[in-house]
């Protein structure tokens, strides 16, 4: 079962509530694996603090023109929808790998078989075993890179047959969240209530319906009541999963990477309802083997 | 330095109070023209309040469709796919689907459409304060958020140029991606808001190799900075070390909060708090530094 955490806004406590609750389950006996998707700014691992037992780099394909057989046509450059190839006359083109997509249609399209393949390096993948047994991966994407996706991707295919995947999203609401959260069983949306973490909460929710993913949110700091998310919540018919007090002890515990249900047990009656209601608007328990 | 100068407010981490920083150094920024950036989840417009002006339509990356009347099942386009975007039954999964025309080019029947769509929309704007405000709205799940900075950027300097205006302040996005990138590049000042958290920290590095990456001149900002105070006094120290302007820590103040609520910033609500206090000398600093570029 995949389990996405997502949120739309930033720093609303998608990684609290990811790690809190892959932490309660595994703590409850379950077979737990943590995918860290959030590549630009990962922060799951300072928190699970996992033994990284393998490492490697996560590349993408670019071109690579050979250049005695390159009649300087300017066919790939054509074809090429991302503008990673510029033709000039009578020389090679040039090959941008930044803007590459890696989907080798140049390839495809030279006359000359002239194009080839190389690897650029676009990251790190790191796998481990973190704090309550928990199977962890991340990706880390590499300073001036513009590419999430492809490694987003890449952490993806680590995901194994444990039981449940908790996948940490990364903000906002363009294609990095389409990667993260396409093949979720559920998506929990964290927010916050504030005008701004509705208004994000509201397209990060429309993806999700787009995609026709099953979701629940999570209202996170709250304090008093803020009618519009309440008011939102019921027009959309959606479904409260769970309510996380604004407590400074939170904040606190946070700001030095520890586990909120671990620093302060006072708040695993809140994770363990959190699970309960993903499995029932699952229709499957994530709790025990019962229905 | 002559000509218009842009200032990036950037953060790594998202949710540290980018947008409330923007809003309050924009009311206090004399001749300026506001452009959010963060265009997948826009807020600055909140708080501005504005008057759109003009819409501009975003077009954006194309997306394949198949013909069913026209497919003939060889199965080309599947092998040539390499993002797994087409089905056995060769329908063509548009969330997974990059654009890259592969299997539009090569299907022999030329059974499959490429047409590109609408991905969103850039607005030209007056602020509540008249000032000049740019920002966009990219559409649930699109892709392209990188060029649809780019529009929201070009509009912004264009108005600043038409209009005499010295200065573009830029509301940035979250991580350290395309639309970061997008944002960042070519920028001269990148004002980076981090908080004092393991996380915050973490980010922060990252953020400011990026900013240095693209040679802006950086400062940095801890905000609510009392959550922990030891990290806080880390960064600063941090800061000084890598010779890094460190413009001030604002303490966690419940008024920013219900100055959005209000649709207004902490400036408004509670003029008198420290947190207003040190926005203020904030402001100070950027000017002397935009001044001495």
């Amino acid at each position: 079962m995949n389990i996405a955490i997502a949120s739309g806004k930033g720093g609303t406590g998608k990684t609290t509530v990811a790690v809190s609750l892959a932490y309660y389950l595994a703590t409850s006996g379950q077979s737990v694996q943590y995918l860290d998707c959030d590549v630009e700014e990962p922060n799951g691992h300072l928190f699970l603090k996992p033994r990284i037992e393998s490492q490697r780099a996560a590349t993408v394909m670019v071109p690579k023109i050979i250049d005695e057989k390159c009649t300087f046509c300017g066919e790939c450059s054509a074809k090429c929808q991302y503008n990673a190839l510029v033709s000039l006359p009578n020389i090679p083109p040039l090959v941008f790998p930044g803007l590459c997509h890696g989907c080798g249609l140049c390839i495809h399209v030279c006359p000359e078989g002239a194009i080839g393949e190389d690897k650029r390096e676009i990251g790190l993948v790191e796998e481990g075993t973190g704090a309550g047994n928990i199977t962890f991966v991340h990706g880390i994407l590499n300073v001036g890179e513009a590419m999430a996706v492809p490694l987003i991707r890449q952490v993806k295919a680590c995901s194994f047959d444990s039981r449940i995947h908790i996948t940490d999203a990364p903000p906002g609401t363009a294609c990095p969240l389409v990667a993260t959260i396409g093949d979720a069983d559920i998506v929990v949306m964290v927010t916050e209530p504030t005008p701004f973490g509705l208004h994000d909460l509201s397209i990060a929710v429309a993806v999700a319906e787009k995609l026709e993913i099953p979701l629940g949110i999570v209202i996170n700091r709250a304090k008093d009541e803020f009618p519009p998310l309440e008011n939102y919540i019921k027009e959309h018919g959606l479904e409260v999963l769970a309510r996380i007090p604004e407590d400074r002890k939170i904040a606190e515990h946070y700001s030095r990477g520890e586990i909120i249900i671990e620093a302060l047990p006072e708040y695993i009656p809140i994770f363990h309802d959190l699970a309960k209601n993903i499995g029932r608007v699952f229709g499957k328990s994530v709790i025990g083997g019962k229905v | 330095m002559t000509g218009i100068r842009e200032v990036v407010v950037v953060s790594g981490k998202g949710g540290t109070g980018k947008t409330s920083i923007v809003a309050a150094l924009a009311s206090l920024l004399t001749d300026r023209v506001a452009a959010d950036c963060d265009v997948d989840a826009a807020n600055l417009h909140m708080i501005l309040n504005p008057v759109v002006l003009e819409e501009k339509k975003f077009i954006g990356g194309k997306k394949a469709t198949i013909d069913p009347s026209r497919c003939t099942s060889c199965g080309k386009c599947r092998e040539v796919c390499r993002f797994d975007a087409i089905s056995e039954e060769f329908v063509v999964n548009h969330h997974s689907c990059e654009g890259c025309g592969a299997c539009y080019v090569l299907c022999p029947a030329g059974a499959v459409d490429f047409p590109s769509s609408l991905a969103g929309s850039c607005y030209i704007c007056r602020d509540k304060d008249s000032g000049h405000f740019v920002y966009a709205e990219l559409l649930p799940g699109e892709e392209n958020s990188g060029k649809l900075v780019a529009m929201v950027r070009n509009e912004a300097r264009a108005i600043a140029e038409k209009n005499g205006v010295g200065l573009v302040i830029i509301d940035g996005p979250p991580g350290i991606g395309c639309p970061v990138i997008s944002s960042m590049t070519g920028t001269h000042v990148a004002v980076i808001v981090t908080e004092p958290t393991i996380s915050g920290l973490h980010d922060l590095e990252r953020i400011v190799g990026l900013a240095q990456f693209f040679n802006c001149k950086v400062g940095v900002i801890v905000n609510k900075s009392d959550v922990n105070p030891d990290y806080c006094k880390r960064i600063e120290e941090n800061c000084t070390a890598k010779g890094i302007t460190f413009l001030g820590a604002i303490p966690y103040d419940s008024m920013v909060t219900e100055a959005q609520i209000q649709a207004t910033t902490i400036l408004d609500v509670a003029p008198d708090s420290q947190a207003s206090e040190i926005i203020r000398i904030i402001h100070k600093k950027l000017s002397k530094i935009l001044e001495e570029l």
